[in-house]
């Protein structure tokens, strides 16, 4: 069984949404990034979403951007990406992997072996970006045959038809951008955010990530009550952004998750079932 | 107008309903933008059809635009080849100095039929950011024009030709600021502000239907050029000429033409300082296959997948992708893809300037160094068809720069 798929089957017998912080590999530097994943794990992280670097990421703000550049002026690419979730397996063997980037770098390594590379590495899950599920049909068979998820984004403006193909292609979860804009953009809406999230559980059968815009314990919290996972970037981000050892990266992700993990366990725990039935 | 959307509806064969052409082209793009795109593709499938858009448009290439560009016989530089005769497209004629107004015209029209009330556009040269900056003006429409910072200082002329039309210019510091870092903020824009918000995109780059849509605006240039040689010389051209960035010059002159099969075409791409190094921008010629906003084409990378810097002389070149026409183009043989270096195309932009007392855009001269080597192959009673597809106004502070003359 996909770790994703153990992992959102355990969360939900336990009534626990899931905190999926988002890191940029490489960022700020490449050996903080094994042992930021760890941090967040043990803040209380329950699948994490490791982006890969690349040179021109269209569908991201400011933030994650710098981080990009960033990573790559240090040497990361896809091949030091690999790596890392190797050395993250070492002592992890439970929590997912969420691998998000751009199509390029895979295009060139080659889909077929990145695939294989990547379930050699232990990664479960793959979202990228600029590959829609119009373009993803031959990618998706390729990772379908290494057991690895291709994880969708669907967002306010996903129409029905839309939705029905991400449906027939996804798996994992799906992950809902829940604000117009690039990562790190605006605020969240947390008010629109159960009807949108109905009409996609009515289209969808997997579970639910909302991201983009979530900043604050508090959003996190309120996203806590609808979604089945919340996803944090840009704000992670922008603090690891400042720090120049690893140790000041462990202490950075373990003080700004771990009040989050709090505020998400505070707010009215409800079952995913309950939450359905709700909205 | 019935002939040309019947025209408009032959074209509509390549690329497919998802916009591929062969295996380029597509949508690779953040599901947040696939609506707009496919709102984008309706409106332009439905207007291309509608006899009122169409009407309204070519009053504007004619009156605003001041089409129909002539062809202009280059007897001097034909007499000094000694070759074929060397006939150029002069679109360096138009409203604002380019071919790219052709463009901006028709997809400014698109935005206020499409009731959006803010254009933005990415520039590299400033040609585009002017087109759309003047049909901004035109149309009462807010305008933003992302432009790379680099090339802000490399085209100061430009910058403050869109600030005198009202425009907005936002110098883009990320990546190698130029025109490929622009392009990705201007999508970053859109896909914020896309309620209100068209982006007129300024090459046939990019993610479907923007390809096929400025295919069709640039189109004009392919189909006169194509009546004229017929009315005035009698005969079709033996070979077409353009320079390639994005493509959309070129596209525009070759797409009326391929089913001419005794016409040669000829794309030609910036060697910078040569093709064996990377300090060029010649994706076709030396770039492979990949994905970058949002088609799969020929683009210029490292091993990682990750794109590199390219360099010309001519901001508008300075791009390391292309049009997935131009690639479909490239692979099935129709067209075939050259490179012209930085020297090369100053040596030929100086010869137009002297010899036939015509300032080329650094961008055409590169298609005018290509052609005057053509020529030179070609017996005398053969014609080469140059897209001259902008004039050189904007380039003289670079060139100035190159030669070490201060003003």
């Amino acid at each position: 069984m996909n770790r994703i798929d153990q992992r959102f089957a355990d969360l939900k017998a336990a009534a626990r949404v899931a905190l999926v912080p988002y890191v940029t590999a490489g960022h700020p530097q490449p050996d903080a990034t094994v042992a930021i994943l760890h941090a967040a794990v043990a803040a209380g992280a329950d699948l994490v979403e490791l982006g890969m670097p690349f040179s021109d990421v269209m569908a991201d703000g400011p933030v994650i951007q710098n981080a990009h550049e960033r990573a790559l002026a240090q040497g990361t690419g896809l091949e030091q990406v690999l790596d890392m979730v190797r050395d993250f397996r070492r002592e992890d063997s439970d929590t997912p992997i969420i691998l998000m980037g751009y199509a390029n770098p895979i295009e060139r390594r080659g889909a077929g072996r990145f695939a294989r590379e990547a379930a050699e590495a232990g990664v479960d899950g793959l979202l990228i970006v600029d590959c829609p599920a119009d373009e993803a049909d031959e990618l998706q068979g390729l990772l379908k045959a290494q057991g690895i998820h291709q994880i969708f984004l669907v967002a306010p403006t996903t129409t029905e038809h839309r939705l029905n193909h991400a449906a027939r292609l996804a798996g994992g979860f799906v992950y809902y951008v829940s604000i117009k804009g690039v990562t790190g953009a605006a605020s969240l809406d947390v008010e629109s955010l159960a009807p949108m999230i109905k009409r996609v559980r009515a289209r969808i059968n997997l579970p639910v990530a909302v991201g983009f815009g979530i900043r604050e314990p508090a959003q996190a919290a309120a996203v806590s009550a609808t979604a089945d996972a919340v996803v944090i970037g840009s704000a992670l981000v922008d603090r690891l952004d400042g720090c120049s050892s690893v140790e000041e990266a462990v202490a950075t992700v373990r003080d700004f998750l771990a009040p989050v993990r709090e505020a998400m366990d505070n707010s009215a725990p409800v079952s995913i079932e309950d939450t359905a039935r709700v909205t | 107008m019935v002939e040309q959307a019947l025209k408009v509806e032959q074209q509509e064969s390549l690329p497919d309903v998802g916009g591929h052409f062969g295996i380029f082209g597509g949508r690779f793009v953040s599901e947040t933008l696939m609506p707009a795109l496919e709102e984008l593709d309706e409106a332009w499938r439905h207007y291309l059809k509608d006899p009122d858009f169409l009407a309204e448009m070519d009053r504007d290439l004619a009156h605003f635009v001041g089409r129909p560009s002539p062809l202009y016989l280059a007897e001097n530089l034909t007499r000094e080849v000694g070759g074929a005769r060397i006939v150029l497209k002069r679109e360096d004629l138009n409203h604002t100095g380019a071919h790219k107004i052709n463009n901006t015209v028709g997809q400014g029209l698109l935005a206020r039929a499409m009731g959006k009330r803010r254009v933005i556009a990415e520039t590299g040269a400033g040609q585009h950011g002017v087109a759309s900056a003047t049909i901004a003006a035109r149309l009462g429409m807010d305008c933003v024009v992302y432009m790379g910072a680099e090339d802000v200082r490399r085209q100061s002329v430009n910058v403050f030709r869109m600030k005198l039309l009202g425009a907005k210019v936002v110098a883009v510091e990320s990546g190698s600021r130029t025109l490929k870092d622009a392009l990705n903020e201007a999508m970053r824009d859109w896909v914020t502000n896309v309620d209100d918000t068209f982006y007129i995109l300024g090459t046939v780059a990019g993610p479907h239907p923007y390809p096929a849509m400025v295919r069709d605006f640039n189109a004009v240039v392919g189909r006169e050029a194509r009546a004229q040689m017929l009315t005035e010389y009698g005969r079709l051209p033996d070979a077409l000429v353009a320079c390639v960035g994005g493509g959309s010059n070129a596209i525009g002159l070759f797409h009326p033409f391929i089913d001419d099969t005794e016409v040669a075409m000829y794309g030609v791409e910036a060697a910078g300082r040569g093709l064996s190094g990377h300090e060029h921008a010649a994706s076709l010629c030396a770039g492979r296959v990949g994905v970058l906003h949002g088609s799969r084409t020929y683009l210029l990378d490292d091993d990682s997948g990750q794109i590199r810097h390219t360099h010309s002389i001519s901001a508008g070149l300075d791009y390391p992708g292309v049009g997935p026409e131009h690639a479909w183009l490239k692979d099935c043989g129709r067209a075939q893809y050259v490179g012209i270096s930085d020297s090369e195309a100053m040596e030929a932009f100086h010869a137009l300037t002297r010899r036939e007392g015509i300032m080329p855009a650094l961008e055409s001269a590169h298609a005018i160094a290509y052609g005057l080597k053509l020529a030179a192959e070609l017996s005398r009673d053969k014609i080469v068809l140059i897209n001259l597809s902008g004039r050189g106004d904007k380039d003289i502070n670079t060139v100035a720069e190159l030669e070490g003359i201060e003003f």
